[in-house]
């Protein structure tokens, strides 16, 4: 019993792989019918089929396979040509073939099904064609006969493999005589086809070595008909054995634990003298490092393996649509781990979908733009720094910008204005985002339920990036990045509040110490967010202790005291702003004062600059400990929907240490919320918006005392800039400032007066005495002062215009913090009057 | 005679629990633990069991008994249940008592909601009570409530 069952099982398995090769093959012999061999590999994989059914008493999957194999029979022949109708025919009798099999490997029986419809359809394809003067039955057993003769080739080959065990000789000669089917050359195979078929008088004589097979297989027939149907498979497992992957994967954390072993022991060897020890350590890590690679070897498949599925896929889907599509296919050897295989399966499929159902033009339309009417689908994959990538493209009418902009400002997943801000790649990069479809017709074809932005959040959970490129009439091209495994991998080990954790290393951009002494460059706050000039951009900071922080849990002393620090600095902030005495509001100045009276440990920071989701964030912490390997070890489902984390790890003191998801800090941050903001602009200010409408805004008041704001995002720096300190440029007021001329604009001059006032006439007031007030604004590259009565705070608030706007220059008014306040439009006062013409920064 | 089951008792605030034997992969005294931030208050951290981080939660929290005194150090038993391997914190282990299925009694309605929810019943042992844990249900962490409660 347990015997027989065995024998489904392999047979079930053997099939599987075989059907799989069977659709590819079928595939390519449509583009190529004359192509004997693979059509002879087609033919084998069916007989085999057939002959074990037999065997195994699978009646009904034996006359499917059986019609099969007498259509590939003729086909082989020659009496007849491979066309479409043929391929489909075919095509479906592998689906029933396998559908059998689902139905065996589930219940042990075909199930109840009738076959006789494609049975009588696969007859009907194969008398189509029938030479005149030939009856059916003849043809039949004709191709019986061919069958045989084909499977005694086969087994001829174990003959040949066994004859060269028997007599001793070398496997120099034994394997090639194992291996010939594949490895002759096409020409002496179709020969050989030819001659054992007998049907085609004007070729040329067979080599000798095909008459010898020939020759062993007619004597062989009677013999292998009944037998073990797969000599090639038998010749295959010499060198290859099929493991269980449960198997596998336990080897795997054997191996894991080993590396941990190793790590605490090197960690011991080298805190001792003992040379012998730490000889026999270094070895231990040798061999570890290899078995360890080694046995991530063992689970490594090529791409190949779901590729392989794709020209079946693509087939039927451009009949369903009426178009021509070739798939090409590089690097199909590329491997990465069993378990990313399958986790990029689905998001490729439907990749691979799109390409075709909304890529790839109809062949008409094709011609119409000077286009080869059958579209090309590549797919490619390459080993690149640690990473595999894996780019699809197509040739098809790429995307169209316009519709994807106005759909995505139609559904509400940017506003029109963002939209105009962004790049073209921006633009065919909004596809990813969730809720977003712009197919016209809904097809069987597509929406199948994964989205474009489930291709993404699948390719991101398994670590990996997604990114989609578009030529407008040219076509499309996504390219993965996925890392080669998710088992172990490098991470860099930082302590916050006394505990460690590891960043995964793909994140990692740099390393940035801050002292807070040297000059100007410190963490400076703008209102609350704290942001690190890093080369001339804001890079927004996180606290990882304070994003931590809300546990019952924290217990240690550490974290409460280093955000109290944090704390401590904005209510300071805050007071200081209040505090108007002074009048210094230069962020960096008070940071500096409180950094030197609070915390002196403070004065140096450790920036870990991480990207999620294409964009920078810094993640400030206590320390930045060491990289390391890391074996990753999940989280138990009490901890899975905590997002800041991606998993636990052992580390080499035997301690565990929690693994960040960098994506989710950045999201528990608000850094990225909802996953959209980082396409509105490159920019971390932007963040200083918050995902409900309300927006941060500088308070101020102009002549007079009417109070104004414009948004705390174009905001560079607040100054002080002494009057002496101003000077006339043309016909602008300017100051020097960080190196650059930067072009002052008084506010109530440009509001009230511009029109009015002669071009140079504002000028004769030069301030000479005074401070100035000036807000250094920011907008599209230009750096400006805008010059103030008085700065008063920063408030947040939703935008509600509660007027229309009074005068030009004011975007609207409303009530904020309890007082009339008119909102300035920045663009607009920048472009005003060609006086306040802003010179362009040089930054 | 057939319906004897052996269970491995532990106490938790003076009280007596048990959870049948087969379920207890083994007893481990109490090691480092380490904090998770912003994980429920009932998971007192992870621990490294011989290479496979379990993740411990403190028995007393689940069961909403008063907070173990701070000197008293708790031992870990380590379980199979339905969310896998965890291990519970109780005070101190006890013996493994044989059992017959007629002392098994229902949850008095005197114990309170929460611990009446985690508890299949009471053995009438000879000098005590013994509360049999529903392992599922107190390695179960009540995550909706108490995680929103965390992010906001």
């Amino acid at each position: 019993m347990d015997d027989a069952d065995d024998i489904v099982k392999e047979f079930l398995v053997e099939s599987y792989e075989n059907l799989d090769r069977l659709d590819r093959e079928l595939i390519t012999l449509e583009k190529n019918p004359n192509d004997c061999e693979i059509l002879g590999s087609i033919f084998r994989t069916i007989h085999t089929i057939k002959g074990t059914s037999g065997f195994l008493d699978f009646d009904k999957l034996g006359a499917v396979a059986h019609v099969g194999e007498s259509l590939l029979g003729r086909l082989r022949e020659g009496q007849l040509t491979l066309d479409g109708d043929i391929t489909t025919g075919l095509l479906a009798m592998v689906d029933a073939v396998r559908q059998m099999l689902a139905s065996i490997e589930a219940s042990g029986a075909e199930g109840e099904r009738d076959d006789s419809g494609l049975i009588a359809r696969l007859t009907q394809l194969q008398r189509a064609a029938e030479a005149p003067g030939q009856s059916a039955g003849r043809s039949e057993v004709k191709c019986e006969g061919k069958g045989e003769a084909k499977s005694g080739e086969r087994a001829e080959l174990k003959v040949a493999a066994a004859a060269a065990g028997a007599g001793g000789t070398s496997s120099e000669i034994g394997s090639p005589a194992i291996s010939s089917p594949a490895i002759l050359s096409p020409k002496t195979r179709e020969a050989g086809l030819h001659t054992v078929g007998g049907a085609t008088p004007d070729e040329p004589a067979p080599p000798e070595m095909v008459v010898e097979q020939a020759a062993a297989a007619t004597a062989d027939v009677a013999d292998t008909q009944r037998g073990q149907p797969a000599a090639r498979g038998q010749s295959a497992s010499d060198s290859t054995i099929r493991l269980d992957v449960s198997l596998l994967d336990q080897l795997m954390n054997l191996v894991g634990e080993l590396v941990l072993a190793r790590n605490q022991i090197l960690q011991f060897a080298n805190s001792t003298e003992e040379s012998s020890l730490l000889a026999a350590s270094q070895r231990l890590n040798l061999i570890t490092t290899e078995l360890q690679e080694g046995v991530m070897k063992t689970r490594m498949q090529p791409i190949g393996n779901i590729w392989s599925k794709f020209p079946r896929t693509v087939r039927d889907l451009a009949l369903d649509c009426g178009k021509q599509v070739r798939v090409e296919m590089q690097g199909k050897e590329t491997e990465l781990d069993k378990t990313l295989i399958e986790a990029i399966k689905d998001p490729l499929t439907h990749l691979v979908r799109n390409s075709v159902d909304h890529g790839i033009e109809r062949p008409e339309v094709r011609r119409a733009a000077g286009k080869d009417a059958e579209g090309r689908l590549s797919l490619r994959a390459f080993h690149e720094g640690g990473q595999v990538n894996i780019e699809i493209e197509d040739d098809g009418a790429g995307l169209d910008q316009d519709r994807i902009r106005n759909k995505a400002v139609q559904k509400g997943l940017v506003t029109a204005e963002q939209a105009d801000r962004m790049s073209d790649r921006e633009i065919v990069n909004l596809v990813f985002l969730p809720g977003f479809s712009t197919a016209e017709k809904v097809t069987n074809v597509s929406g199948r339920g994964v989205g474009m932005d489930v291709v993404k959040t699948h390719i991101e959970k398994i670590g990996g990036t997604v990114e989609l490129q578009s030529r407008p009439g040219q076509g499309v091209m996504v390219r993965m990045k996925i890392p080669l495994t998710l088992a172990i991998i490098p991470a860099l080990i930082v302590t916050s509040a006394g505990e460690r954790y590891a960043v995964p290393q793909v994140s990692l951009r740099e390393l940035v110490r801050v002292e807070s002494g040297a000059g100007r460059k410190g963490i400076e706050m703008i209102h609350g967010a704290p942001v690190y000039r890093l080369r001339g951009r804001l890079l927004q900071l996180v606290y990882l202790n304070r994003e931590l922080e809300g546990s019952a849990q924290r217990t240690r002393l550490e974290a409460g005291r280093a955000s109290r620090q944090v704390q401590a600095i904005e209510q300071r902030t805050a007071a200081e702003r209040r505090d108007r005495d002074n009048q210094v509001v230069n962020k960096e100045v008070v940071n500096k004062e409180v950094v030197n009276r609070e915390a002196v440990n403070l004065e140096v920071s450790n920036i870990v600059v991480l990207e999620a989701d294409g964009r920078e964030f810094g993640l400030v912490v206590d320390e930045i400990n060491d990289t390391e390997e890391i074996v990753v070890k999940p989280l138990s489902k009490h901890l899975k929907n905590i997002s800041v984390y991606a998993g636990a790890t052992i580390m080499g003191d035997g301690k565990v240490a929690l693994i960040l998801d960098v994506l989710g800090v950045a999201q528990r941050a608000k850094i990225l919320s909802e996953g959209r903001e980082h396409i509105q602009s490159e920019d971390a200010r932007s963040a200083a918006e918050d995902a409900h409408g309300r927006q941060k805004l500088v308070l101020f008041t102009g002549r007079g005392g009417t109070r104004m704001a414009v948004p705390l995002d174009l905001l560079a720096r607040l100054e002080n800039i002494p009057g002496p300190e101003v000077e006339r440029s043309g016909n602008q007021w300017v100051t020097q400032y960080r190196g650059q001329i930067l072009p002052l604009i008084r506010v109530s001059h440009a509001l009230e007066e511009r029109r009015k006032l002669p071009p140079g006439d504002d000028l004769q007031t030069l301030p000479t005495s005074d401070m100035l007030q000036v807000l250094v604004l920011e907008h599209e590259q230009q750096s400006f002062g805008l010059v103030v009565n008085e700065i008063l705070d920063i408030v947040e608030s939703t935008l509600e215009p509660q007027s229309p706007p009074t005068r030009a220059g004011v975007l609207l008014s409303s009530v904020i913090a309890d007082r009339v306040t008119e909102l300035l439009d920045v663009p607009a006062l920048l472009s005003g009057g060609e006086q306040y013409e802003p010179v362009l920064s040089t930054q | 005679m057939t319906s004897a089951r052996q269970f491995c008792t532990f106490y938790l605030d003076h009280l007596l629990f048990g959870v049948e034997s087969q379920k207890i992969q083994e007893v481990v005294t109490y090691r480092e633990l380490r904090p998770v931030p912003l994980a429920p208050p009932v998971v007192s951290g992870l621990m490294n069991l011989r290479g496979q981080v379990v993740v411990a939660l403190e028995l007393r929290r689940q069961l909403e008994l008063p907070e173990r005194p701070s000197d008293m150090t708790p031992i870990c038993l380590v379980v199979r249940s339905a969310s896998g391997t965890v291990c519970l914190l109780a005070d101190e282990v006890g013996n493994v008592v044989d059992v017959e299925e007629e002392t098994f009694e229902p949850s008095p309605e005197t114990l309170s909601p929460r611990l009446r929810s985690v508890i299949l019943g009471v053995h009438k042992l000879e000098h005590r009570l013994m509360h049999v844990l529903d392992t599922d249900q107190a390695c179960e962490v009540r995550v909706a409530g108490q995680v929103e409660a965390v992010e906001a």
